[in-house]
């Protein structure tokens, strides 16, 4: 077995320690010029004047008028402008940007601008619905009807912020016609479609680089399109170096969050007290503009039974827009939302029917050739008994949970099994991504990786140069991964869905193979590779039946907490976790994402708080929005599991969103033991719990 | 327009500017030292930390005025001593970063830690970098990485 998972130094270690590592907002131009965007202080309504100071000199506003192609953020849907031309949808959207020489001139400038509203009446209710997808398997309606009793509950989610510590930004050059964008992104490709489109342009007078981002989690994959694409009209128009950075504030009111969402689940029970059927209802929030949500859905939707099998099903989902922020990518991308619905309805299911949790659950445990909820198949082994007998002896999850349920204990441990499909969705892979990457050896011997991956911390740097110098059987040192250009890499996709391990070390790892065989010192050699769909997957989009993903990551997260009789605030004291990602890369880099993943899993079902007041974020700082600090973080233990999956490379599949979607349920299960009272919703903040602990019926 | 004089990273300067602006934005503009990061602007993150005497101080919220006099050091001069050399090896061994923006904050706070106590236990360190959010890490081997560097650099501090 390859020893690919022996942990090195990370590539670019040193230079973020020393602080050598430069971000865009470190990247200075001579003579630059910043930019500010204006904004609307409405949700809802229409600009009826706007009235601008006299402009000192060297100063320019650049608004929809400047736009050359159209007024749309290239995404799945037109809906999203990129600079409000009438209408307002949500507090905070863009109207104009105003570029100068002087920040603080600039700054001026836009607190001076006045703008006029007509006011209409805003939405914040899921009731505009725009998606609507459903989806059957087996025959749920005949299921319902023989049912012995049905169980129903609804659960709702709220907002997560991605809160890189990084904010947004872009830096842009432009010389002739060519405009040059360097910037905070997880998506050169997305941006310079976006930025062609916007400017009505030729592909080749846009080039777009990525900078060294910090920290991205999906806030950095459709959101920096609408940056890029104000900055490249106003490159267009000023014709002078522009940086445009957001401050922290800026950066919460206004960019995409995690959807809340409200998860309605009914169950019919038979005979046996088994679960033979689900119905399902999952409703998003998407904000202002419809975005990815329908894809955020997608995956909320197929994950409706998430590590079970189940054998009846019907799914129904609507995104619902509201005169909000508009809600986006995040870490997990809908998963997080349904796994914490699945995993507490079955185990309200299983309290309903005073079945033994644990006995329970693993009835309905998902087996190797079930059928998935897409009526899909389960290929590959499932290792889910083995890990979580493991977590259970990891943490004494029986032994203390005897202890822990004795009334008045205020402790309580909880757990949650879960998959995550790996890679996109369907068919986006072979249909709109069709990712491509290039090697290129030179006469050093030294072989480059041209590709459109992004290192975002998570360390795809690092695990892709070790693929390539594993199948080149060559020192580490002599492989080359520079920040992906579009000018100069194919368009290997996004780096999202935990798709760049799997899809794009799988590439990676074939070209390496190539000039492995073709192998000539001191020649310049470069191969092409491209995806191919897994010859056994075949999908339906407009049924959602087949393979929704080629391969499954799994998960089980062990969460044990108390809580303050008094204040009812929650102290997570131990978290233990065992996954499965096929193959680990690099160990170190996994156990890594495991750490940070679950962090940010666990925080959202009990720690982060974001709320809007009338269309406008409340928590718009790090102030107000509380992340998880070293002191509120619990000891981690973790345990890889491995199980080769064919097709990855060495056997990786997906790993980065896998550590986040269990954690909510699993701090969510031990917060309803340690106080005897059922939750339905997150984030389970002291209000919340004192709420439930001074209810009767509950 | 205010002189203000102060040793930065070992040398005698003097800057004649607003004595009210932020350290952090002189650090970044006028002295072109970008170690020091802008997470926040308000003092949560500890991102643009420095040493201050020796202690890490959050530059964003700094007045200019107040470094008057004093000793500075930003991760540019820190990243040349033996300490640091120590620190460094241990948040390598221990896989301790990834995007890396929160990282040379976090360096100043493990040195302003050891530099008050030697030898901290695990929930001092917890402490000792509570001021410094991390969104990648879960922080787990930021920690470790500090209890590798104390057992590694005895003496040092
Ligand atoms: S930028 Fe200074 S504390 Fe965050
Ligand atoms: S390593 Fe990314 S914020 Fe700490």
């Amino acid at each position: 077995m390859s020893t690919i998972n022996r942990s090195v130094p990370k590539v670019d270690a040193k230079d973020k320690i020393s602080g050598k590592m430069l971000y865009v907002s470190d990247l200075h131009i001579d003579g630059m010029y910043y930019a500010k965007t204006v904004r609307s202080t409405i949700s809802k309504g229409f600009i009826k004047s706007i009235t601008l100071p006299e402009l000192p000199e060297e100063v320019t506003v650049v608004d929809y008028r400047d736009i050359p192609g159209k007024n749309n953020v290239k995404m799945i849907f037109e809906d999203w402008p990129v600079f409000a031309e009438k209408a307002i949808s949500h507090y905070g959207e863009p109207i104009m940007l105003v570029v100068g020489p002087n920040k603080a001139i600039v700054q001026d400038v836009v607190n001076e601008i006045d703008i006029q509203y007509t006011l209409a009446e805003p939405v914040f209710d899921m009731v505009n619905s725009v998606v609507d997808y459903h989806f059957t398997k087996g025959n749920p309606e005949s299921a319902f009807k023989n049912a012995k009793r049905t169980i129903k509950y609804t659960y709702e989610t709220g907002y997560q912020e991605q809160a890189y510590i990084e904010p947004q930004g872009f830096i842009g050059t432009i010389e002739g016609n060519k405009v040059h964008l360097t910037g905070s992104i997880q998506a050169p490709y997305y941006v310079k479609n976006a930025v062609v489109e916007t400017l009505a342009c030729d592909p080749s007078d846009v080039r777009i680089v990525q900078a060294n981002v910090g920290g991205a989690f999906g806030g950095k994959e459709e959101f920096p399109s609408l940056i890029g694409c104000q900055l490249a009209v106003a490159l267009k128009k000023v014709k002078k170096p522009i940086k445009l950075i957001y401050e922290r504030e800026e950066d919460m009111e206004v960019t995409t969050k995690r959807h809340p969402a409200k998860i309605t689940m009914e169950a019919a029970i038979d005979e046996n007290h088994h679960i033979s059927a689900i119905k399902a209802h999952v409703g998003i929030d998407g904000g202002a503009f419809t975005g990815l949500s329908s894809v955020v859905l997608s995956r909320a939707m197929i994950a409706a039974t998430s590590a079970y099998t189940i054998a009846h099903l019907q799914v129904d989902g609507d995104v619902y827009l509201t005169n909000t922020v508009p809600n986006g990518a995040f870490r997990g991308f809908g998963a997080p939302q349904m796994i914490f619905a699945v995993e507490m309805f079955m185990n309200h299911i299983a309290k309903d029917l005073s079945k033994d949790l644990h006995a329970y659950r693993l009835n309905h445990l998902a087996k190797q050739h079930d059928l998935t909820t897409t009526s899909g198949t389960f290929r590959d082994p499932i290792l889910m008994p083995q890990m979580i007998e493991k977590a259970c002896e990891m943490s004494d999850y029986h032994h203390k949970k005897t202890l822990y349920e004795r009334p008045g204990s205020y402790k309580g441990i909880g757990m949650s099994w879960f998959l995550h499909g790996c890679g996109f969705t369907g068919s986006g892979e072979a249909e709109h991504i069709k990712a491509k990457v290039k090697l290129r050896k030179d006469e050093q011997d030294n072989v480059h990786l041209m590709i459109a991956a992004v290192d975002m911390g998570q360390g795809a740097k690092t695990t892709l140069m070790k693929v390539a110098a594993e199948v080149l059987k060559r020192p580490l040192e002599t492989i080359h991964f520079d920040n992906p250009d579009t000018d100069q890499v194919p368009d290997s996709g996004p780096t999202v869905a935990s798709r760049t391990a799997m899809v794009v070390g799988g590439l990676v790892a074939r070209a390496a193979k190539q000039i492995k065989d073709n192998w000539v010192d001191g020649k310049v050699q470069t191969v092409h590779e491209s995806y191919k769909q897994p010859e056994y997957m075949s999908w339906d989009q407009a049924t959602f039946t087949g393979d929704a993903y080629p391969a499954y990551s799994w998960g089980v997260n062990v969460v044990e907490v108390e809580v303050d009789k008094a204040s009812y605030e929650v102290t997570v004291k131990n978290i233990w976790s065992v996954y499965d990602v096929g193959k680990s890369l690099d160990d170190n880099i996994v156990l890594g994402q495991a750490d940070g993943g679950t962090a940010q899993g666990v925080a959202y079902g009990y720690l982060e708080v974001m709320r809007h007041k009338d269309g406008k974020i409340v928590n718009k700082n790090m102030t107000d929005y509380v992340i998880p600090t070293a002191v509120d973080m619990a000891k981690t233990e973790t345990v890889l599991f491995d199980n080769p999956f064919a097709l990855g490379p060495y056997g990786a599949k997906g790993a980065g969103e896998l550590t986040l979607v269990g954690g909510a349920p699993a701090v969510a299960t031990a917060i309803e033991m340690a106080i005897n009272k059922r939750i339905y919703k997150i984030p389970a903040t002291p209000e919340y719990l004192m709420e439930l602990i001074h209810s009767d019926n509950n | 327009m205010t002189t203000i004089k102060f040793t930065f990273n070992g040398k005698a300067i003097e800057l004649t500017t607003d004595p009210s602006r932020r350290f952090l934005d002189v650090l970044r503009n006028d002295l072109r030292h970008t170690g020091p990061k802008e997470g926040c602007g308000e003092g949560e993150c500890g991102a643009c930390a420095v040493l201050i005497n020796g202690h890490i101080v959050n530059s964003c919220i700094l007045p200019l005025a107040n470094v008057h006099q004093q000793e500075v050091m930003t991760i540019e001069a820190f990243s040349k001593t033996k300490r640091y050399a120590i620190i460094e090896e241990a948040f390598i061994h221990e896989g301790s970063v990834q995007c890396g923006i929160c990282i040379p904050g976090m360096i100043i706070a493990t040195e302003s830690l050891l530099n008050k106590n030697p030898d901290p236990t695990e929930s001092e360190i917890r402490i000792g970098l509570s001021g410094n959010l991390c969104r990648c890490t879960g922080y787990n081997m930021i920690v470790k990485a500090v209890q590798r560097a104390k057992e590694r650099g005895r003496g040092l501090w």
